[in-house]
């Protein structure tokens, strides 16, 4: 079921004019912003389909920039994003592709600080202000964004799953969703697991120091 | 208490002799585990910043940036006012006023509440004020229809979809008038059968409908298909009580809607490359608004 809450279907609240291409736009940009930990110096957003079509229209390019700023979409600051974003030296471009995606709704945000630290994060944007994450650096996965979420960068290996099921057993938190991605076989792999308790930054610490695990990401 | 169609929904509320609205609580209460009171006064607030909205727009000079709408919920109101006749009657004149309010404070990027999207969000909050003003319901009975809305928004979300982009404005404004109509009933007393009647009604009167914003803008012709709907809903809820039946099951309607909206192309689907947006004035106001115009 892509719609789980009554509040899903009567909400959110949010600054006009569309649910999705102004809403979701922002979860997609505060998501990313989430993911890369920090206030990007200069980001890449490349719009596909009918966000590449009417995003100036719907205000996508303001939420988007307004979600990278960490502001939520009934954040009234939003409508200022584009000069807030450049009066804080966040340098954005907007890249309008002809390429046809998978859904119509899809964002491509390229990230990068000043201590060289880049990332790409792919979202779509599914309706009534919803959206998913697709794509993190290359790796396939299914993001929504509401439910708390660990990202774990890890080697491709036996044993790595079995480790951090491990220690989130042993603080009692429960596994609701859970995937892994790889590129391939014997290198970097992803994994995904929605949770249905926080994870405190004690537990995250434990599972960056367990073997093998290159990254840890709290959402 | 768990649901996937319209059908379902009907059952468990006239088995269990609930109404939609209690369906829907229970249901919220048991995916989320959040107490009832936490649920309702959530609910609550919506109600709350609807109202906010449509009363901004009904009193206030709104105006979007690109001045492709707003004024217009207030010029009906005043009609309301001064007119000798009223040709399709007061309360349906307000249910459109009160749909195209909160449809232009959208439009000029002001705060809404997206039922189910923004694009769709004038329909709900018009005819839950107008019907509450007419049955003299009280805050409580409004709120429960705001769950009313969202059981069959539910429904057709997780079984068709709600975005212009993905199946149309039938999939927006259509979903949007279809959860209204069902919400009305149960303010005026209906059954829940009469409340999947009256989305039988509402939706079929949708469909086909294409998303072809005049320059990609929620303003043309979004305000005044809220203004519609807004109508639409209200009848289709009259209908409903009157104990008029749709030949074709309520979910079989949604299942319609959904095939419509994978056989529409591309071009009618929220991209301004067809429909109204690719009129010659159409054309003219995206260059006039953009300075240029999508091939």
């Amino acid at each position: 079921m892509k719609y789980r809450s009554v509040f899903d279907i009567i909400g959110p609240v949010m600054i006009g004019p569309s649910s999705s291409h102004t809403a979701g736009a922002a979860r997609i940009g505060r998501t990313a912003r989430a993911l890369f930990g920090n206030k990007p110096d200069k980001v890449t957003i490349t719009l596909y389909g009918s966000f590449a079509k009417t995003y100036r229209g719907h205000g996508t390019d303001i939420a988007i920039v307004g979600g990278l700023l960490d502001f939520e979409p009934f954040d009234e600051r939003i409508v200022r994003s584009l000069e807030i974003a450049k009066n804080e030296g966040v340098d954005v471009t907007f890249v309008e592709s002809e390429e046809v995606p998978d859904h119509p709704n899809t964002a491509k945000i390229r990230m990068e600080d000043s201590s060289g630290h880049v990332m790409e994060v792919t979202g779509i944007s599914i309706g009534g202000g919803k959206m998913e994450i697709v794509e993190l650096n290359g790796f396939d996965l299914k993001l929504s964004g509401s439910a708390p979420a660990l990202l774990i960068l890890h080697k491709d290996r036996y044993g790595a799953v079995a480790q951090v099921a491990t220690v989130l057993a042993r603080h009692q938190i429960n596994i609701a969703y859970m995937q892994v991605s790889r590129k391939e076989k014997g290198s970097e792999a992803l994994m995904i697991i929605e949770t249905d308790q926080t994870v405190e930054e004690p537990v995250q610490k434990e599972l960056s120091d367990l073997d093998g695990i290159h990254g840890v990401t709290v959402l | 208490m768990d649901f996937r169609t319209v059908a379902e929904l009907v059952e468990i509320a006239e088995s269990e002799n609930l109404k939609i609205s209690e369906v829907m609580i229970r249901k919220e209460i048991e995916t989320t585990g959040q107490t009832r009171e936490e649920i309702f006064r959530r609910m609550a607030e919506q109600l709350d910043t609807m109202e906010k909205a449509v009363q901004r727009g009904l009193t206030e000079e709104i105006r979007s940036q690109s001045g492709l709408s707003g004024g217009d919920a207030r010029r009906i109101r005043k009609y309301i006012e001064e007119a000798e006749v009223l040709l399709s009657g007061a309360d349906v004149l307000d249910a459109v006023s009160r749909s195209m309010a909160t449809s232009e404070v959208n439009a000029a990027m002001g705060t809404i509440v997206a039922t189910p999207t923004a694009g769709a969000c004038g329909i709900l909050p018009g005819c839950l004020f107008t019907a509450a003003d007419r049955l003299g319901s009280d805050r409580e009975t409004m709120v429960r229809a705001l769950f009313v809305s969202g059981a069959i928004g539910y429904c057709i979300a997780n079984n068709a979809f709600i975005a212009g982009a993905a199946g149309g404005c039938q999939a927006e404004v259509g979903s949007a008038t279809a959860m209204t109509a069902a919400a009305v009933v149960e303010m005026a007393g209906g059954t829940p059968s009469m409340s999947a009647e009256a989305v039988s009604i509402a939706l079929k009167n949708m469909l086909g409908l294409v998303c072809d914003p005049v320059a990609g803008l929620v303003e043309a012709p979004c305000v005044k298909r809220n203004a519609m709907g807004g109508a639409i809903a209200m009848v289709a809820a009259d209908m409903a009580m009157a104990g008029v039946k749709s030949v074709i099951p309520t979910d079989e309607v949604i299942a319609a809607m959904y095939r419509i909206g994978r056989d529409m192309p591309v071009s009618l689907k929220e991209t301004a490359l067809g429909g109204l947006a690719a009129t010659p004035t159409g054309r003219a106001l995206e260059r006039k608004i953009f300075g240029k115009t999508k091939e």
